[in-house]
């Protein structure tokens, strides 16, 4: 079938806005923080006027969440959460502060962290540590920072990496930080689950923070650095080794997908189908009849999903529920898709604690008013909000398949031996 | 993936066939490339309102003077009617309530004041049956501080105009005065979002009941909920007098809530919405669709036994104007012969506009074409279709829902 395709100038597509105003309805922030423009004032409309002249870059611009809902409302397809960012990127004279930098740098505070975990575990979890925080760091007080685990992910890993040499197949896994440093559990559960259906599991060459708290903290440079390095990784896996790089995260994936491309200007459109979250990974080799999966009959479980917005914006969490429904004892419950106001650090930023959590009211209240076994969510920084705002627990989609599987069955029906 | 019907447009159009099919069992999925055109809601239903500029009384018998390519044509006088008159029905179920009747219009009024034919308003929503007796009384327009989207004086001139005896006047409370620290978010969604937490409708309500006082009508801006009409009900019941609700300039308050309704409801029946996705190309065997993929997606192709295509006009994306064409842009399905460009447009800004009723040619069945062959598993509906002007004849909303439930019933009936 031939195709014509309208020319537009710009890549943002911000040409194409036509000032419906759809975007501000969805916007999560500009309802609850009067001080944002939204997303039709801080996008288009002053791009406009920031083509003129730079003195039009408004401050407030901050306050958005780059969750992108903007984008997947817009009837006509303008990039507008990308519009934002950007401007922020070139104009933004802020220079980030201390705790933006401890926030945004995952990899050094994760090393170090993890490498006292006890310790550090404890400590911050004190209130006086915690007023201490709020105080001299502006971390709101009415946080709860994540665990670190002792053990980091790479470190485990390192003892199975001979076992995965003895597959057939193979994969790169891009763990990211929360996986390494906070909870290495969720990198087991897709081994295991990888390994059962005949997948050999591998680490990038290097892998470096995927560097989205960078961006929104304003470390454009440093950013950059880790991008290059994960793009140059990434591209020897999927282009020399043959090996698809899969991701548990849906923020980290869409910003090695999109974000790189689209906001630090690296060129990834060869190696961009190369990435990919594990579930849309493991739903199409079942779509396609090439593997199957077998569950235990004991699993049972009332679940409820919550889209995280990388993933509304991706629009895969179909693979995640479709995977989750075949698990014969799960009864799934849709959330409605909205933003739970965490945003990765924006949400750890005193200034911004009273918004975050108006944002999540509505998930909250029907979390609690649910009532399921738990939530499932392809987000770390959601499950922390989450558990944090609720009183229900959080997995992710992985580990709950990976609890339901039944490994010896499923390595039969693949005629995977080892 | 696989599915039994999937449907690419999540408007009005769309979500009424999915809801339809659905309901009745079949496994249906929505890709919607975003959000639609229900964001610009009037709070009424056009069903067939002016033959070029002489207002219809029974839309049902005006049908006989359309051309036979508009689809109520296609669809045929007596289905047109049976397809309407379950309409009513279709949203109540859904907790959507109209008032109107499908023999016989009755007037809406827009926002700029003017009094329009057409056929089912939302409940507590303004209409009347004949403009000699308007039976309003005395009536109060009321305003919210600061709220540029609502126009009570154009409203109050095209009442006057009618002989009502009309006051403006406007109201807030201190929530609502936070929001225009950004002028520009003052905005119905906003307001109806900020009304929807803790007490603020209570307040909201006592301040209208106070300048109410000594009136018989209160007509307000429509910005009560987005997300269901509890609000507005609460509103309604705790004011003495009559209270009349307008829609306002987009966005629409009525229009999203409608959107959400609908698309919850399909997604409570089963159905899959996947919102932000674009259809970018279709395989075809002979003159069947096999599978589509989408942008999102990429080689993971969606399968369905039936497809329909319900991406809508101009503002939609479901037809593109090129610099001396119309096409179709996921299909390329065959469209109006519309001739020179010159041929397009009326030099009347406000005369009827050709390229207002270009479109998907189809057959009776709805069926489009690709090359002159018919495509036997897909079909089209709602505005994409070719021969309506929504604008000038006012049937909008008419075709939309009767060419979707007709295209519905016949996916069933196969």
């Amino acid at each position: 079938m031939d195709k014509k395709v309208a020319l537009n100038i710009s890549t943002s597509n911000f040409e194409q806005c036509l000032k419906c105003t759809i975007c501000t309805v969805y916007c999560p922030v500009s309802a609850v923080n009067p001080d944002y423009p939204g997303p039709k004032q801080a996008g288009p409309d002053n791009e406009r006027m920031r083509l003129k002249n730079a003195d039009f870059y408004d401050k407030s611009l901050k306050y958005c969440l780059n969750c992108k809902r903007c984008e997947v409302a817009c009837p006509s397809n303008v990039k507008i959460g990308d519009i934002i960012q950007a401007a922020r990127i070139k104009y933004s004279t802020d220079k980030p502060k201390l705790r933006d930098m401890i926030l945004a740098n995952t990899d050094i505070v994760g090393t170090m962290a993890s490498t006292f975990a006890p310790i550090v575990n404890t400590m911050v979890g004190l209130k006086p540590v915690k007023m201490i925080m709020d105080r001299t760091l502006a971390i709101d007080h009415h946080r709860t920072f994540p665990k670190y685990s002792s053990q980091r992910f790479e470190s485990w890993f390192k003892k199975q990496a001979a076992d995965q040499d003895k597959f057939d197949k193979h994969i790169s896994y891009f763990h990211g930080c929360y996986v390494n440093y906070n909870y290495p559990k969720l990198g087991q559960d897709l081994v295991k689950i990888l390994n059962a259906i005949g997948y050999g599991v591998h680490l990038l060459e290097k892998e470096k923070c995927c560097g989205v708290a960078l961006i929104s903290n304003g470390l454009i440079g440093q950013a950059k650095r880790q991008a290059l390095l994960n793009t140059e990784s990434i591209r020897k896996s999927v282009k020399e080794q043959g090996r698809t790089v899969l991701g548990t995260s849906s923020t980290c994936i869409f910003t090695l997908r999109d974000e790189y491309h689209h906001l630090l200007d690296i060129d990834n459109e060869d190696i961009k189908d190369g990435i990919e979250l594990a579930t849309r990974f493991i739903f199409r080799l079942i779509d396609s009849e090439d593997i199957k999966l077998a569950f235990r009959d004991d699993y049972k479980a009332r679940i409820a999903y919550h889209t995280p917005c990388h993933m509304e914006k991706l629009g895969w969490a179909i693979y995640s529920t479709s995977l989750m429904r075949m698990i014969p004892g799960v009864q799934l419950t849709m959330l409605d898709s909205q933003c739970c106001g965490i945003a990765g650090t924006y949400g750890f930023k005193k200034e911004n604690y009273e918004v975050s959590q108006k944002i999540g009211e509505t998930i909250f209240r029907q979390i609690e008013t649910l009532q399921p076994d738990f939530v499932a969510t392809d987000c770390e920084t959601c499950k922390w909000q989450i558990e944090m705002s609720t009183s229900v627990e959080v997995q992710n989609p992985i580990s709950i398949i990976a609890d339901a599987l039944d490994v010896e069955k499923t390595m039969k029906l693949n005629k995977v031996n080892l | 993936m696989k599915f039994d019907t999937i449907i690419i447009g999540g408007g009005l159009a769309g979500l009424v066939a999915g809801i339809k099919l659905t309901s009745e069992g079949q496994k249906c999925a929505i890709i919607s490339s975003g959000q639609s055109a229900l964001h610009f809601f009037s709070g009424s239903f056009d069903l067939l309102g002016y033959n070029g500029t002489k207002e219809i009384d029974n839309p049902i018998e005006a049908i006989a003077d359309l051309d036979a390519k508009h689809p109520y044509s296609k669809m045929g006088t007596a289905t047109v009617a049976a397809l309407a008159d379950e309409v009513k029905d279709f949203f109540d179920k859904i907790g959507i309530r109209f008032n109107g009747e499908t023999t016989r219009n009755h007037y809406r009024i827009s926002p700029t004041g003017e009094l329009r034919k057409t056929w089912l308003t939302l409940d507590k929503h303004f209409y009347c049956n004949n403009l000699e007796n308007l039976s309003l009384g005395k009536t109060l327009i009321l305003n919210i501080d600061g709220f540029l989207d609502f126009h009570p004086h154009f409203l109050s001139d095209g009442l006057k105009r009618q002989g009502v005896d009309c006051h403006v006047a406007s109201v807030t409370i201190d929530e609502l005065q936070r929001l225009r620290t950004s002028p520009t978010e003052m905005r119905s969604a906003n307001i109806a979002k900020v009304l929807h937490k803790d007490d603020s409708i209570v307040r909201f309500t006592e301040k209208v009941a106070e300048k109410a006082q000594g009136f018989d009508t209160v007509i307000l801006p429509s910005v009560f909920g987005i997300y269901d009409s509890l609000m507005e009900n609460y509103l309604v019941e705790r004011l003495k007098c009559n209270v009349r609700l307008v829609s306002t300039f987009p966005p629409s308050a009525p229009g999203i809530r409608l959107q959400m309704m609908l698309k919850q409801h399909f997604q409570n029946l089963g159905g899959v919405y996947m919102l932000g996705d674009m259809v970018t190309n279709g395989h075809l065997d002979g003159d069947r669709l096999m599978d589509i993929h989408t942008a999102n997606h990429k080689d993971i192709p969606f399968e369905a036994d039936n497809f329909i295509i319900a991406t809508g006009s101009f503002f939609s994306h479901g037809l593109q104007a090129h610099h001396n064409s119309i096409c179709e842009p996921i299909f390329n399905l065959d469209v109006t012969n519309c001739g020179e460009r010159q041929q397009w447009f009326d030099k009347n800004v406000f005369g009827p506009q050709p390229y207002m009723t270009f479109g998907v040619v189809t057959d009776n069945n709805f069926h489009p074409q690709i090359d002159g062959r018919s495509v036997e598993n897909l079909y089209a509906v709602g505005s994409l279709l070719e021969s309506a002007n929504c604008l000038k004849e006012a049937s909008g909303a008419g075709v939309s829902i009767l060419s979707a439930l007709n295209v519905a019933n016949n996916i069933l009936k196969r």
